[in-house]
């Protein structure tokens, strides 16, 4: 058990002209949470995207427990045990929230167990109260959480979070926070964010990303204090 | 829960009207039967795209490539066997293999569903043009002449299975024709239901988010097609049968595009839609053809463009969202009903 849970070596991924992620070399352990931050446009989305199969790296490889998963498609890699909640959030919008995430269980498990295990979520998730609503009609905070309780009712061994608190209110925020921190207890976890008061609560590593490529990783306290990080943030050139 | 109760009430539906066929030679002339047999064929037909696209997604401009492959093999193997029971599987054996072939290049090469509906609908009328140029003795299938643009005629019709001596009468085949209609219209029911329906329903709403699950959408889809593909072909069998004659007008534009007129006026995403648009519009169309004043494909056209701009969603949908209204239910209706086709 020597290969770490997920290992990117000099991932790249240009489009025309533009490098949007730039020879990343990452790794996450086991059962580890990890923040990935960065300024507007510094490839945090793409470099998810190139870890779940959406898009092919144009260099460099993914390696999951030590397997080279570069270039394969979207559902090989979820069966592989990585599931993501995107950006914008991708539900079933016709469906009702149980259905949902019955779909996501059904994956792995039988109808019955399928439904047992919705249940469970939908619960730990409180929207049990919203469970036969059409996600469609559902408000931009809830329907993130329904994505989460999809990812979750597929029991990946990896969850990568795009930016889940997003659109939520301080109340749901601190909500988000406490339950990543419990699925970490399971669970390796990479969450993208924004949100410097979110990352507070949750971060232990932090990695950054600038223009595509990895500027700072360390823990949380030295990555905020990093004069690096603020000149980025605030959109100033970086001192060669 | 909801789709249990749904089932019950598509059960006692289907057994009326079980009932209903099984009495209808006794209360109508035969003329009127004839008429019927082929409005249930057609129908039969319309459910199959209606399946495929208002649950698949997939938008099918040349569902007559599988009912014309369908009725063709149908005839050249009643011709050849003298036994109706072997055509009917090859006819729909023959369309699953096509659609297997030709589902497999658009779907695993990731063709984009306008792109789908252009490629069918151009298979369809090549199919059309290459049937339609089959006159001649050269163009024969063991006993059976393709007959070019003249079509085959005097294709046995059904028998009783196992006994091609016994040729079912013009009322036993409405009989078989209508319980047929019932049989595919349950059938699909049940898919749906299943957890194959569900995912199919799934990788419809979003195919990026189904992949992100673990689910393959292309082999969903491509089983979808082909099942669309095998009761179209059925359904040829089922018209070759009531005219004992078929030819390439089978493959023609008009019929393509009025299959989809039927699931458009009827409903997309419901199975009994397609169904009644399909019975009603073949019905207005044979009495607008009785008289002279007006041209059949006229009022079409005005009743596709006042249903697309006054009830988009079709007839069956329309009626239970009033229904379901009435009764001031405020949660969702059955899945089947809450469905957004992509266009």
């Amino acid at each position: 058990m020597s290969a770490p849970l997920l290992q990117t070596s000099g991932l790249t991924i240009r489009f025309g002209g533009v490098t949007a992620v730039d020879q990343v070399d990452f790794t996450l352990r086991e059962a580890e949470l990890r923040c990935l931050i960065g300024p507007n446009g510094a490839g945090k989305s793409t470099f998810f995207k190139l870890l779940t199969g959406q898009l092919p790296p144009t260099e460099g490889h993914v390696h999951l427990r030590g397997q080279d998963i570069s270039g394969a498609r979207p559902h090989e890699i979820a069966r592989q045990g990585v599931g993501i909640k995107t950006q914008v959030p991708n539900v079933f919008n016709a469906l009702s929230v149980q259905e949902n995430l019955w779909i996501a269980a059904r994956h792995k498990h039988t109808p019955t167990f399928a439904t047992e295990l919705t249940d469970k979520i939908l619960t730990q998730l409180r929207l049990t109260g919203i469970a036969n609503k059409e996600v469609g009609q559902l408000a931009h905070g809830q329907r993130q959480w329904v994505e989460i309780g999809t990812v979750l009712a597929g029991e990946p061994e990896l969850i990568l979070l795009d930016e889940p608190a997003a659109g939520m209110t301080h109340e749901e925020v601190e909500r988000t926070a406490e339950l990543i921190l419990e699925i970490n207890k399971s669970r390796a976890l990479i969450v993208v964010e924004h949100d410097m008061q979110f990352i507070k609560m949750i971060a232990r590593t932090v990695t950054v990303l600038h223009q595509g490529a990895v500027l700072i990783e360390d823990d949380v306290a030295r990555v905020l204090e990093d004069a690096r990080v603020r000149d980025v943030y605030l959109g100033k050139g970086l001192a060669a | 829960m909801q789709i249990l109760t749904g089932m019950k009430g598509a059960l006692i539906g289907s057994v009326i009207a079980a009932a209903a066929i099984i009495a209808a030679p006794f209360y109508v002339d035969l003329f009127q039967i004839m008429q019927l047999t082929v409005f249930a064929a057609m129908a039969v037909l319309a459910l199959s795209l209606g399946f495929i696209w208002g649950y698949g997604g997939i938008l099918c401009f040349g569902q007559t490539s599988f009912f014309g492959l369908g009725a063709y093999a149908y005839a050249v193997s009643a011709i050849n066997f003298g036994d109706s029971t072997p055509a009917i599987l090859l006819a729909i054996l023959v369309p699953v293999v096509f659609a297997a072939l030709l589902g497999y290049f658009m779907i695993y090469g990731g063709i984009s569903d306008v792109y789908l509906g252009v490629i069918t609908l151009t298979v369809s009328l090549i199919l059309f043009n290459l049937v339609n140029s089959t006159a001649g003795d050269f163009y024969k299938i063991g006993e059976a002449r393709l007959g070019g643009f003249n079509g085959i005629p005097g294709v046995p019709t059904f028998n009783l299975p196992g006994n091609p001596g016994y040729i079912l009468t013009p009322e036993q085949a409405w009989m078989v024709t209508g319980i047929a209609l019932i049989l595919v219209y349950l059938g699909l029911r049940v898919l749906i239901a299943s957890s194959f329906g569900r995912i199919i329903i799934a990788i419809r709403e979003n195919e990026t988010r189904a992949a992100l699950l673990g689910y393959d959408p292309r082999i969903y889809k491509l089983i979808t097609f082909m099942i669309g593909g095998a009761i179209a072909g059925f359904a040829g069998a089922l018209y070759v049968n009531w005219g004992a004659f078929v030819s390439p007008t089978i493959f023609a534009l008009g019929l393509s595009a009025q299959i989809i007129i039927w699931v458009i006026i009827g409903g997309r995403g419901t199975l009994i839609g397609p169904v009644i648009g399909c019975l009603l519009l073949q019905w207005m169309v044979t009495e607008i053809g009785a008289q002279q004043a007006l041209d059949a494909n006229f009022i079409l056209g005005a009743i596709l463009i006042i249903f697309v701009l006054l009830v988009p969603k079709g007839i069956a949908p329309t009626l239970r969202d009033l229904a379901l209204s009435r009764l001031g239910r405020g949660e969702t209706a059955p899945p089947e009903a809450r469905v957004k086709v992509k266009t």
